[in-house]
């Protein structure tokens, strides 16, 4: 069957006459992938430019319109050994490149106006207005102004708006306070400056946003960078699914395409990418990804498929009912939005700080106000020394403690394989006490092997991996996997039984129990592997039967082991049947489990846990965990997760071991440690430039020094979170 | 102090000038990609093709 690709819905129209596409790139890494690539694209008839992003892994193809079909430039890197995969932008990652944007210029500009106005201040401190009198203090005040209004102006815009959103909301956060110090150090001195006072405090003011602006956008790269590298994952898994052109001609097209009505061909081992009515062919059908069970279901004309299954033997025509949008996938993911509503009464410690702070500050303020002019002070002088109180108390550091933990454990975690999704996730995930593990694909690995491959003959085990490379069945990859088999046989496929093949004239058969007539064979199997599949093969000797089971990850035992001695409580809640359930809980020695839940269960469950005033972590993959993911505290899901689990986990681990879990936990306990040591650091700072300020001590040189030396302080000891060994080697 | 009035315009000039080039550098993506860039210098592909 000859079939076509069509990719148009992810190509971009930058210019009349020109298309452009962005793709993923597997396996580039050094300046050789991209001259290999960006020349062997140029070489391309039709292909105007070729541009490699070695930071992100991406390519931005241009080429003339009409003159070649974007699957030919996919062909073409292939053919190069780059394996590409088109995207479509979320809208998500442009707002968040435009924000990060946005951040790096203002704190250009902050940088420039920090420059200039240190410039002057210098001068000013070490003693230039003495010697040259008034007119030259204040011609330098004047000058300060003319660059610092501006410049706050418009570099204080993120904290401005932000705090103006809160207020709206009726909500607080660190930006007001940070707002309210800057605008009212602005304020003082220019009124001060046209008495013609010795101090004002511009330099002050642009200095916090420039500290601040500088850990907002660290902060911001960092959660650029993950999404970058989770937008590239979800792109290399993207699905596609093969549509039949009035009933005829096949095309490959991504999901994104499909449209209800539409008829697709699902074939064997292809995962349904719809929901919809099988119209002609039988097969069985893996739902484990939506329900969790392992066993699969029998499917014929007129049943229904759902996305996310893995059709294991016979091909499908399937109707669509339901495409990418108004899928099963998008009713679990109505059963997400409101676990998440729950979640997010959650507040971050940076905004819990910033409530007990402002009041204090606030409160003291004013009574330094008070005091003075009961002292007998006029209320003009009162005012100003309060206001310094303000400046002197303004949150820097505060504002500093927690992102700059953020941005050093977040940086951590990548390089251990955890990508963090959320800001806050660190927080909640250091104040958890209870862990809940998915048993399938989460504890256990996501591909089955053979269990019993110490009890076959090597001879059956390669006769029967040749074989079983014929088929597509799940099981039968187990085997082919096991025997190391990769020429493949000649053989007949019975769909839903099993493969044949001729083999020195001798039959053989590699399938089911009842295709092979093993059933004998098979109880005894069936009783030594409980919570295994059975794969049974009629040799030329004899028949075996193969047990094939879900392997744990090869650290689950010891990670597990190290969650409870840290004191944690583990459980398991799984979808799947009770003895297989079981079998894993009492490897791991995990002595609370739940079989067979549905996704309601499992929500009800992590509720109950709640409920009993206990922090959940919930580690899953299934499809069917999604909601469940969001019902808990915090969620982590390995990479090899549906999709849309990955969106709403908080954290997301790489690679086979599980060990990334351990680690996240106590790297967060840690920066949470950091963040309470960082906030104390703050406090303490205010307790002794407090009582100076009030004191009207406070000078804009000590004003500049305490702000500069808290925040540098601050960030230093945000960089011991780096340093954090990992928990299980 | 006359100094001052050709100094101090000059000083915010060059400061004006470093923000400009900043801004023009990111306005022009150069910020994108910072690790292609060090691998582009060493790539020879301005040699001509030689044989053998």
């Amino acid at each position: 069957m000859s079939e076509t690709q069509d990719f148009s819905i992810y190509v971009r129209h930058p210019a009349e006459g020109i298309a452009a596409m962005d793709l993923v790139v597997e396996g580039v890494h050094c300046g050789s992938c991209i001259s290999t690539i960006e020349k062997g694209l140029s070489g391309e008839r039709g292909i105007r430019g070729a541009r490699v992003n070695l930071a992100s892994k991406r390519v931005t193809v241009e080429w003339d319109e009409h003159t070649l079909a974007p699957a030919a430039i996919l062909h073409r890197l292939e053919g190069l050994g780059y394996p590409a995969y088109p995207f479509a932008t979320a809208k998500v990652d442009s707002v968040e490149a435009l924000e990060e944007q946005r951040l790096l210029r203002c704190l250009g500009v902050a940088a420039f106006g920090a420059m200039n106005i240190m410039l002057i201040s210098v001068s000013l401190w070490s003693g230039a207005a003495r010697a040259e009198g008034f007119a030259t203090r204040d011609f330098f005040h004047w000058l300060s102004a003319l660059i610092a209004l501006p410049i706050v102006a418009y570099a204080g815009r993120p904290f401005f708006d932000s705090a103006l959103k809160a207020i709206k909301q009726h909500a607080f956060n660190m930006d007001v306070p940070i707002t309210l110090g800057a605008l009212l150090a602005l304020l003082l001195s220019v009124v001060q400056t046209s008495k013609h006072e010795p101090e004002a405090y511009f330099d002050s003011a642009v200095m916090l946003l420039l500290f601040l602006l500088a850990g907002r956008y660290l902060d911001q790269r960092m959660r650029r960078q993950t999404r970058d590298v989770a937008t590239n994952l979800a792109a290399i898994r993207a699905e596609n699914a093969v549509k039949l052109i009035d009933g005829g001609e096949a095309c490959e097209v991504p999901i994104a395409a499909i449209s209800p009505g539409d008829l697709v061909l699902v074939r064997a081992g292809e995962r349904v990418a719809v929901d919809g009515l099988v119209e002609e062919g039988r097969s069985e059908v893996d739902q484990s990804l939506v329900t969790g069970e392992t066993a699969v279901t029998p499917v014929a004309a007129g049943s229904n498929v759902y996305a996310g299954t893995m059709n294991v033997t016979g091909a499908l025509r399937v109707r669509v009912r339901r495409a990418a949008t108004g899928t099963l996938l998008d009713e679990v993911n109505a059963l997400l939005e409101r676990a998440i509503e729950q979640r997010s009464s959650y507040v971050k410690l940076a905004d819990r700080a910033a409530r007990i702070y402002a009041p204090v500050v606030h409160l003291t303020a004013l009574t330094t106000f008070l005091g003075w002019i009961a002292f007998g002070l006029n209320w003009q002088q009162a005012l100003v020394i309060a206001i310094t109180v303000l400046i002197i108390t303004c949150p820097c550091a505060l504002g500093l403690a927690v992102p700059a933990v953020q941005v050093v454990a977040a940086s951590a975690m990548f390089r251990r394989g955890v990508l963090l999704n959320s800001g806050d996730a660190l927080e909640r995930l250091a104040e958890i006490d209870t862990v809940v593990f998915d048993k399938t694909g989460t504890l256990t690995l996501p591909k089955p092997i053979l269990a019993n491959k110490d009890d076959i003959a090597p001879e059956d085990l390669a006769l029967a991996g040749t074989l079983a490379l014929a088929s597509k069945h799940p099981l039968a990859k187990a085997v082919a996997a096991a025997a190391g088999a990769t020429t493949p046989s000649t053989a007949h496929e019975f769909p839903g039984q099993g493969v044949t093949m001729l083999h020195d004239g001798k039959r053989l058969k590699l399938g089911s129990v009842a295709f092979c007539q093993a059933e004998a064979e098979a109880v005894r199997v069936a009783d030594a592997w409980p919570d295994a599949s059975l794969i049974a093969f009629r040799g030329p000797k004899r028949v075996v039967v193969f047990a094939i089971r879900q392997a744990r990850r090869a650290d689950a035992r010891e990670v597990v082991a190290v969650l409870l001695r840290a004191g944690l409580a583990v459980e398991i809640l799984s979808g799947d049947r009770r003895s297989a359930v079981e079998g894993v809980a009492r490897e791991l020695s995990i002595s609370r489990f739940n079989a067979g839940l549905n996704p309601a269960q499992k929500i009800a469950r992590l509720k109950a846990l709640r409920g009993m005033g206990h922090r959940v972590l919930m580690v899953g993959d299934g499809l069917n965990d999604a909601p469940a993911l969001a019902a808990a505290n915090v969620s982590i899901s390995p990479i090899s997760a549906a999709h849309l689990t990955q969106a709403q986990a908080d954290a997301v681990f790489l690679g086979d071991p599980l060990a990334p879990v351990a680690d996240a936990i106590f790297l967060a306990r840690k920066a949470k440690r950091l963040m309470i040591e960082n906030l104390w650091l703050s406090a303490i700072y205010n307790f002794i430039a407090v009582p100076i300020a009030i004191a009207g001590f406070a000078t804009p040189l000590i004003a500049a020094l305490a702000m500069s030396s808290s925040s540098i302080l601050v960030t230093l000891n945000a960089l011991r979170a780096r340093a954090a060994k990992g928990a299980v080697r | 102090m006359n100094v001052l009035v050709y100094l101090v315009p000059l000083a915010l000039a060059l400061g004006g000038i470093g923000l400009a080039a900043f801004l023009w550098a990111m306005r022009n993506g150069q910020f994108d990609d910072l690790e292609g860039a060090g691998w582009r210098v060493i790539s020879d592909d301005d040699l001509p093709e030689s044989k053998g």
